[in-house]
C-alpha cells in the first residue's frame, strides 16, 4: 500500500530520519517501533504528505506524493489517509457528528450522516452524536477521533501512540477498535508506539533507531 | 457541514465577544445610516421646497432669514416692505412673476399667509374640499392645519398675532374657512391661506381697537370716529416670491434689487445650500464618530479573531489533515468574520431606518424627516462596503497566518 524509498529528513543540520527502505501491502497492520524522539510522528507525517522529507521517495496507493501539489495533495490526503493524532484533536466548536461531518466536507466527500450515524455506532459511541467534545471522556474522545479518521475510507490508517495514558483495559480495546476499522475498510494499518503493550498485538514491526541525542528535537514524536 | 456551519459554529463558541462585536458594528452603521438618511431627506426637503422660486425679496436684513421665513415658514420676516416696490419688481423685464406674501399671525402654530392664488398654483396644491377664497376673511387651509385643527369648510376662527401660537388674539376679525388643500408634501400643507387683503384688514382692527383702548384710557375726549379719520396705513406685503423669465436674470438682477430699491434679493438655493453647509459640520462631526465605532469593531474582530487563532491552530491543523487546503481554513475565518459582519451591518441598517421612522415620536420638529426611512440612499451602499471592508480587514492577518500555518509542527507540538 506504501513504498518508502532513501528517505532521509533534515532540520537545518540535524538528520532526524532516514529509511533505506520500506514497504507495506494493502491490509497490512504495522507498528511503528523505536524510543521517544525517534521520528515516529516526523514519519507518519511523511506518509500522511504532511512533511515532504528533504530526500526520497513516497509512494502510497500508487501515487507519488512527490508529484502533487499543494492542493492536490491535501484533497488526496482527505481521501487516502485516515490520521488518528495522540492529542485527537476534536474540533471543539462541533459536535461528535459534525466532527465526522467536517471530515467529509473537508475531503470533498458528499454529506452522509447514514454513514456517520454507523460508524458511531461501529466504535460505540452513537448516543454522544451531539454532545461536545469537551463532555466526552479521553476514551470516548479516541473512539471519535477513530471514527473520525475513518469516515473517507482510507487506504492507509495511521495512529500516533493511541494507548498512550491509557489503563491496559482501554489501551486494548483503543488497538482491537483501530484493527477492527482497518479490516473494515480494507485500510493498511499503521500504529506509532513505543509502548510495550501494544507490540503483541500487531503482526508486523517497523523499527526506528534511536537518534543521536545532539539531535535537534524539533518536529519529531513524543 | 458547509464553512458556513464551521464559521457560524465558532461565533457561537464565544458568544459574548461576537454579540459585543456585532452591537458596536450595528451601532457604528445604524449612526452613521441615520444620518445619511435624515440629512438626504433634510436636503432633498430644503430643495424641494425651493423649486420655481429664484428669489426671494423683502426687507434688508440677512438674506437666510428671508429665505427661511419666505420659503421653509420657519423664522421670523426681517420685516415689511412697500407693495408698491414690490408691484414695480414684478414689471421688471427679466421678472416672469412675482407671488407677495402678507406674514405676521398664525392659527394654532400654523401660519396665516396672505397671498394670491399664483402661490396654491406654484405648490401645485388642489382644493380637496370647496373653493379658493375670494373676499376678505375667506381662508384655505392646508391639508396639515385641516387635519390637526379639525376645521372643515364653514367653520370659523380667529388668528392670533405672531407666528407661534399664543400672541395676542384677534377675536374681533375672524376667518371662515371656504376651501381644504388636498395634501402636498411641500411646506403648504402647514400654512393657512388667505387674501393679502384680509391680512390688512385684521390689522387695521387691531391697530383700531389698540387706538380705542389707548383713548379711552387717555380720556382724552377723542371723537368716537377718531379711528376713521387716521389715514390709511401704506400697503405693505412682508415679501414676495419672484421667478425669473430667463436664467440671465441670475447675473443682474439680484445685484440691481440690493444696490437700488428698498428691498433685498435672496437666492433660496445658495442660502439654502448655505444652511444646509451649516448642518454638515454638525453631521460631519457624528460621521466621524460612527467611523470610529466602526474601526474600534474593526479591531474588536480582529482581536478576537487573533486570541482565537491561538487555541484554533490545533482545529486548522486537523482541518487540513482532513483534506482542507490552505485557502479553505483562511477562508472560513474570513467567512466568519464577514459574517459578523453582515450581521452587525444589517441589525444596523435595520435599526438606521427604525429610527428614522421612529424620529418624529421624540422630536416632532423632525418628524417629516421620517420620509426618509422609507428610502435607500446611495450613500448607504457606502456604509455596506464600509462594514464589509471593516469586518475583511480585521481577518487578513489571521487569515494570512491560517493560510501559512506549518501542519506538521503544530500538530508535533499539540
Amino acid at each position: 500500500m506504501f513504498v518508502l524509498t532513501g528517505i532521509e529528513h533534515r532540520y537545518g543540520a540535524a538528520t532526524v530520519l532516514r529509511i533505506d527502505a520500506w514497504r507495506a501491502a494493502a491490509g497490512e497492520h504495522w507498528l511503528l517501533a523505536g524510543p521517544s524522539g525517534s521520528g515516529k510522528t516526523t514519519l507518519l507525517h511523511v506518509l500522511a504528505g504532511l512533511t515532504t522529507p528533504t530526500a526520497g521517495s513516497v509512494v502510497v496507493g500508487g501515487t507519488d506524493l512527490g508529484t502533487l501539489g499543494g492542493g492536490a495533495r491535501d484533497r488526496w490526503r482527505g481521501r487516502t489517509i485516515g490520521l488518528v493524532p495522540q492529542r485527537l484533536h476534536l474540533v471543539g466548536a462541533l459536535d461528535v457528528r459534525d466532527n465526522l461531518r467536517l471530515a467529509q466536507y473537508l475531503a470533498g466527500v458528499p454529506d452522509d450522516v447514514g454513514r456517520v450515524q454507523e460508524l458511531l455506532a461501529a466504535v460505540g459511541v452513537d448516543h454522544l452524536a451531539r454532545r461536545y467534545p469537551r463532555e466526552l471522556s479521553q476514551g470516548q474522545a479516541q473512539r471519535v477521533a477513530i471514527a473520525r479518521a475513518v469516515v473517507n475510507r482510507p487506504a492507509v490508517l495511521l495512529a500516533d501512540e493511541p494507548t498512550a495514558n491509557l489503563d491496559d483495559v482501554h489501551a486494548a480495546s483503543a488497538l482491537e477498535l483501530l484493527r477492527a476499522q482497518a479490516i473494515a475498510g480494507g485500510a493498511a494499518l499503521v500504529v506509532a508506539s513505543h509502548d510495550a503493550r501494544v507490540r503483541p498485538l500487531l503482526p508486523h514491526v517497523y523499527t526506528l533507531p534511536p537518534r543521536h541525542p545532539a539531535a535537534d528535537d524539533r518536529g519529531t514524536g513524543a | 457541514m458547509n464553512a458556513f456551519r464551521i464559521a457560524l459554529a465558532y461565533a457561537r463558541r464565544r458568544p459574548l465577544a461576537t454579540v459585543f462585536n456585532v452591537a458596536l458594528l450595528a451601532v457604528g452603521v445604524a449612526t452613521i445610516t441615520l444620518v445619511i438618511l435624515l440629512s438626504r431627506e433634510l436636503e432633498q426637503r430644503l430643495a424641494r421646497e425651493a423649486t420655481g422660486i429664484d428669489l426671494v425679496v423683502g426687507a434688508k436684513g440677512s438674506p437666510l432669514q428671508l429665505v427661511l421665513a419666505g420659503i421653509y415658514h420657519a423664522d421670523v420676516p426681517p420685516g415689511n416692505v412697500p407693495l408698491a416696490a414690490v408691484e414695480e419688481l414684478s414689471r421688471h423685464p427679466l421678472v416672469r412673476q412675482v407671488i407677495p406674501l402678507a406674514l405676521g399671525d398664525s392659527y394654532r402654530g400654523f401660519r396665516i399667509v396672505g397671498t394670491e392664488h399664483a402661490f396654491v398654483a406654484h405648490y401645485g396644491a388642489d382644493l380637496a374640499q370647496g373653493r379658493s377664497w375670494v373676499a376678505p376673511m375667506e381662508a384655505v387651509l392646508g391639508s396639515d392645519v385641516a387635519r390637526a385643527s379639525g376645521l372643515g369648510v364653514g367653520a370659523a376662527f380667529t388668528g392670533s398675532h405672531g407666528l407661534a401660537d399664543g400672541g395676542g388674539d384677534h377675536g374681533a376679525a375672524p376667518y371662515r374657512v371656504v376651501g381644504v388643500l388636498a395634501p402636498t408634501g411641500r411646506v403648504i400643507d402647514r400654512l393657512v391661506l388667505t387674501g393679502i387683503a384680509s391680512v390688512w384688514n385684521v390689522h387695521e382692527h387691531h391697530d383700531a381697537a389698540e387706538e380705542r383702548d389707548h383713548d379711552a384710557r387717555g380720556d382724552r375726549g377723542a371723537s368716537p370716529a377718531g379711528t376713521a379719520e387716521l389715514p390709511p396705513p401704506p400697503r405693505e406685503v412682508t415679501l414676495a416670491l419672484v421667478t425669473y423669465k430667463s436664467p440671465v436674470a441670475a447675473a443682474s438682477l439680484p445685484r440691481a434689487i440690493n444696490a437700488e430699491t428698498v428691498l433685498q434679493a435672496a437666492s433660496p438655493a445658495y442660502e439654502s445650500a448655505r444652511l444646509f453647509t451649516i448642518f454638515g459640520v454638525g453631521t460631519d462631526v457624528v460621521r466621524g464618530f460612527a467611523l470610529l465605532l466602526i474601526g474600534a469593531s474593526a479591531f474588536g474582530l480582529f482581536v478576537a479573531l487573533a486570541q482565537a487563532l491561538d487555541e484554533r491552530r490545533y482545529d486548522l491543523a486537523i482541518m487540513r489533515v482532513l483534506g482542507a487546503r490552505p485557502g479553505t481554513v483562511a477562508a472560513v475565518l474570513l467567512l466568519e468574520s464577514v459574517l459578523l459582519a453582515a450581521t452587525g451591518l444589517v441589525l444596523g441598517l435595520a435599526l438606521a431606518h427604525g429610527l428614522a421612522a421612529a424620529v418624529g415620536t421624540w422630536l416632532p420638529a423632525a418628524a417629516p424627516l421620517a420620509a426618509g426611512a422609507r428610502t435607500w440612499q446611495p450613500e448607504e451602499w457606502g456604509v455596506v462596503a464600509l462594514a464589509l471592508g471593516a469586518g475583511i480587514i480585521a481577518t487578513l492577518v489571521p487569515a494570512w497566518r491560517a493560510y501559512r500555518l506549518d501542519v506538521a509542527a503544530t500538530l508535533a507540538d499539540g
